[in-house]
């Protein structure tokens, strides 16, 4: 096995070590030190983008809920003020037409108080010269048929009976 | 044949380090260009290609950032995980442990022997592969007694031990402690040795066989070819798992001097 045969060889071992000295270190100096840090700097400046990518993304997502959701709250208190202002309105709308609508009846009530009153003094003097023509015409009646005088009392009495009776 | 090329059929051979080049001594001992030291500085130098898809740094990335960034991101998940927020700070140690030996496993699985060039495993040598671990398991060390001063030493002592156990516990939990870096580095240069020495073994299987005529060549050939196809892809899977299991108990390692336990 010439790995344990040349250790007897007084140039192998240290050629070995001295060449894994240079190289080894070459590799830990340039590779480990250098390059890899600059590699992994790479990675980690390209997963913090994407994280704060992601994070604006998401915070811009937020603002667009919030929005919506503004947005979603001024309507619901635009509508809500719309709707109690034509509520207001269609009340005091209301309250207007009970208010003119009483009035009217009550001027109508009142006319109509007065033409039953008219009504009512027409009917009554209709009446009285109902009576006066028929005791008129009661005694006209009786003077021709009887050619008795009678009195215009003893006719509108008279009258009055049979108007009463019939 | 195995007489007069002893080198060509020996699965053995593969291992061997070749000295390209003398540099200079260190302390009387020749430091040597190798073919060991080659092959893990074109390991290293992939590794660096591939990483600079990572540095393109896009925001939306490419299939080949892609990449870098799932090997990165695989094992920093696992540090979170393994110790927890603290564990970042020893990503870029783990991270350069994982990918070394993940692209040295691999580039020494390319079949690169087809072009006359072979490829080294430098994983397949402990003495890689054990210095890794010491380094791990020093680091352990440094940290743990960093953190938590001597009360380091309590990691010896599990929560609810009962107090007759005491003198059992402690020792078996140091003992097993103190076996940590030989299990680390031995597990990967086991398993890449015993892999390629397979599939060395399973190719000089088909020369063999051949040499004996086409009568018993082709189908132990077809048989070994249909093996080592068979073997690469599980080779390949092992080439990832040793590097992930040696990152991972590393990691875990860690955890214990970050945290105790």
């Amino acid at each position: 096995m010439p790995q344990i045969d040349q250790l007897s060889e007084s140039w192998f071992a240290i050629s070995q070590l001295f060449w894994l000295a240079i190289i080894f270190g070459a590799v830990f100096f340039i590779i480990g030190l250098y390059m890899l840090p600059r590699v992994e700097a790479t990675v980690d400046a390209r997963d913090r983008k994407i994280a704060d990518d992601l994070a604006s993304a998401k915070a811009a997502r937020d603002a667009a809920d919030s929005l919506e959701e503004e947005y979603r709250t001024g309507t619901n208190r635009a509508r809500g003020d719309a709707q109690g202002l034509i509520g207001k309105a269609k009340d005091k709308a209301a309250a207007d037409t009970a208010k003119l609508v009483a009035k009217a009846d009550a001027a109508i009530a009142e006319k109509m108080a007065a033409a039953e009153a008219a009504i009512a003094a027409a009917r009554s003097q209709a009446l009285a010269e109902v009576e006066e023509v028929a005791s008129d015409s009661a005694s006209a009646l009786v003077a021709r048929l009887s050619s008795a005088k009678i009195s215009a009392s003893d006719a509108s009495g008279a009258v009055k009976v049979a108007l009463n009776h019939g | 044949m195995a007489v007069a090329e002893p080198a060509q059929l020996d699965p053995m051979h593969q291992f061997a380090v070749q000295p390209i080049a003398h540099l200079f001594d260190i302390g009387g001992r020749g430091v040597y260009l190798t073919n060991s030291a080659v092959w893990m500085g074109i390991a290293a130098l992939l590794l660096w290609i591939f990483m600079l898809g990572g540095m393109k740094r896009q925001l939306v990335p490419g299939r080949w950032q892609m990449a870098v960034e799932g090997f990165t991101g695989f094992i920093s998940s696992m540090m979170t995980t393994n110790i927890g927020p603290e564990g970042r700070k020893y990503t870029p140690y783990i991270f350069s442990l994982f990918m070394f030996i993940l692209f040295a496993n691999i580039v020494g699985m390319i079949p690169l022997g087809l072009f006359g060039v072979h490829p080294f495993t430098a994983t397949s040598h402990f003495t890689i592969t054990g210095v890794l671990a010491i380094l791990s398991f020093a680091i352990v060390l440094i940290v743990g007694f960093w953190k938590h001063k001597l009360h380091f030493f309590s990691l010896f002592v599990p929560h609810g031990t009962p107090l007759w156990l005491m003198p059992l516990i402690p020792p078996i939990e140091f003992v097993s402690f103190m076996v940590r870096p030989f299990s680390l580095g031995l597990r990967l240069f086991v398993a890449m040795t015993a892999g390629h020495v397979l599939l060395e073994v399973f190719s000089s299987f088909i020369i063999d066989s051949l040499h004996a005529g086409p009568a018993l060549g082709v189908p132990i050939s077809l048989a070994s070819m249909a093996l080592m196809v068979g073997i690469s892809a599980l080779e390949l899977l092992v080439a990832g798992i040793q590097a992930y299991v040696f990152a991972l108990l590393t990691s875990l390692y860690l955890n214990d001097a970050v945290n105790l336990h």
